[in-house]
């Protein structure tokens, strides 16, 4: 990272001087930053990253002037970042209450969510060991009883339950330390 | 590449075309921009002052007593000191602790220091050191006067990116309520330094809140 300022620091003072090749090499390279940085606060809500890091990079344009020779320029970039994540919330907050002729945009919008979720339930199985999330699978989604999934399993009902109800205390454990991870960050 | 209804533009593009829209810029623009339309800001404070309320009538005297520059220092640095806070919280990232620090030295040495005045004056003297003969319209004239030089502040860093708004507005708005108690010392011919330290220092702390609730309102970007 010190070497990343020193080298991001040297290109942003040559594009002050209106160097352009050296200003696209620097937002090049600020826009990975950038989306490892997005990516890591949003988790799932990808779009919202890419329009995320294209608004910093105009605020950054716009707003060049605002940094100052003397300081570290990643210190800018992610105070700008920064800003730019807690507008961006702000502006969300406000976005849940449309106007009523916009609502149907939301609900357009609502039409992707059932696909996402399947997403994130298959991806969280996967992390179970194999045997255990077919189970989950067979009784929560397909929706067989214990009965019928322990008979093509080959284990009793109470075995099914106990398997399923472990698997699903397992998972919710890791989304809660997840969590925790996060604000802790 | 997959359509994304939020992002009409590819990053890749949007970078060639703020390359390709690049000019020189210097780091030290918003300096300028704040300077002239704070500037612009105290011309108007002073020309105010000049008509409304004149300048006191012994300034030629006065210029000789320590006390017209003490009040002439303090509200400099008041008002220098605000500046500079409010440019470094109008630079994303930017340290303003230096100015924040010595902001709150001035403020609480002068305090000291008149605190010390006031107790050791006499004490039938007492009451005019600290209530003058204008204690009711001094703060209620510098106030007003920091209503201009506080829109010159915040038209100059709108054009920054301040990233606490409330904040970088509370450091504006000092440095105009420093600036306008600068202006209201050439009318002003209170000679108490506790008549100073309250009723010069109140405003301005006045000014600082009107920049907070101006800067959360007028500083966002």
């Amino acid at each position: 990272m010190v070497e990343a300022e020193a080298a991001l620091r040297a290109l942003m003072l040559r594009s002050l001087e209106g160097d352009r090749r050296a200003y696209s090499t620097l937002l090049a390279e600020l826009t990975r930053h950038l989306r490892a940085y997005y990516a890591r606060r949003l988790g799932d809500a990808r779009e919202d990253a890419e329009d995320l890091v294209q608004d910093t990079l105009i605020a950054m344009h716009r707003r060049r002037d605002s940094y100052d020779p003397g300081q570290p320029l990643t210190a800018w970039v992610y105070a700008i970042a920064r800003y730019r994540l807690i507008d961006h919330y702000r502006r969300k907050k406000v976005r849940s209450a449309v106007p009523l002729e916009d609502a149907g945009e939301l609900f357009a919008a609502d039409a992707i969510e059932p696909a996402m979720a399947k997403r994130d339930v298959s991806r969280l199985l996967n992390r179970l060991p194999a045997a255990r999330a077919a189970l989950i699978r067979s009784t929560k989604i397909d929706g067989l009883s214990n009965a019928e999934a322990g008979a093509a399993a080959g284990l009793s009902e109470s075995a099914v339950k106990v398997n399923v109800h472990r698997g699903l205390k397992a998972l919710k454990g890791q989304q809660l330390a997840e969590a925790g991870e996060e604000e802790a960050e | 590449m997959k359509p994304t209804p939020h992002a009409p533009m590819d990053t890749d593009d949007l970078i060639a075309a703020l390359s390709a829209r690049l000019e020189p810029t210097s780091p030290r623009a918003p300096w300028a921009w704040l300077a002239i339309f704070v500037g612009a800001g105290v011309t108007v404070a002073f020309g105010s002052m000049w008509l409304r309320l004149g300048l006191r009538p012994d300034l030629a005297a006065a210029v000789a007593t320590p006390m017209f520059w003490t009040k002439f220092l303090y509200t400099v640095a008041l008002g220098g000191l605000g500046l500079w806070l409010a440019e470094r919280l109008c630079r994303p990232g930017a340290n303003p602790g230096r100015p924040a620090r010595m902001l709150q030295s001035v403020v609480f040495g002068f305090l000291i220091l008149a605190a010390f005045r006031y107790f050791s004056t006499a004490a039938p003297a007492k009451h005019a050191a600290l209530m003058g003969h204008s204690a009711s319209l001094c703060p209620w004239v510098i106030l007003t006067m920091s209503i201009p030089i506080l829109i010159g502040a915040i038209v100059g860093m709108r054009r920054m990116a301040p990233t606490q708004p409330t904040l970088a507005g509370f450091a504006g708005g000092l440095a105009a309520g420093g600036l306008a108690a600068f202006v209201y010392a050439f009318s002003c011919n209170e000679s108490g330094m506790p008549f100073v330290a309250v009723w010069y220092t109140l405003p301005v702390l006045g000014a600082g809140l009107i920049g907070a609730a101006a800067g959360r309102l007028l500083l966002r970007w």
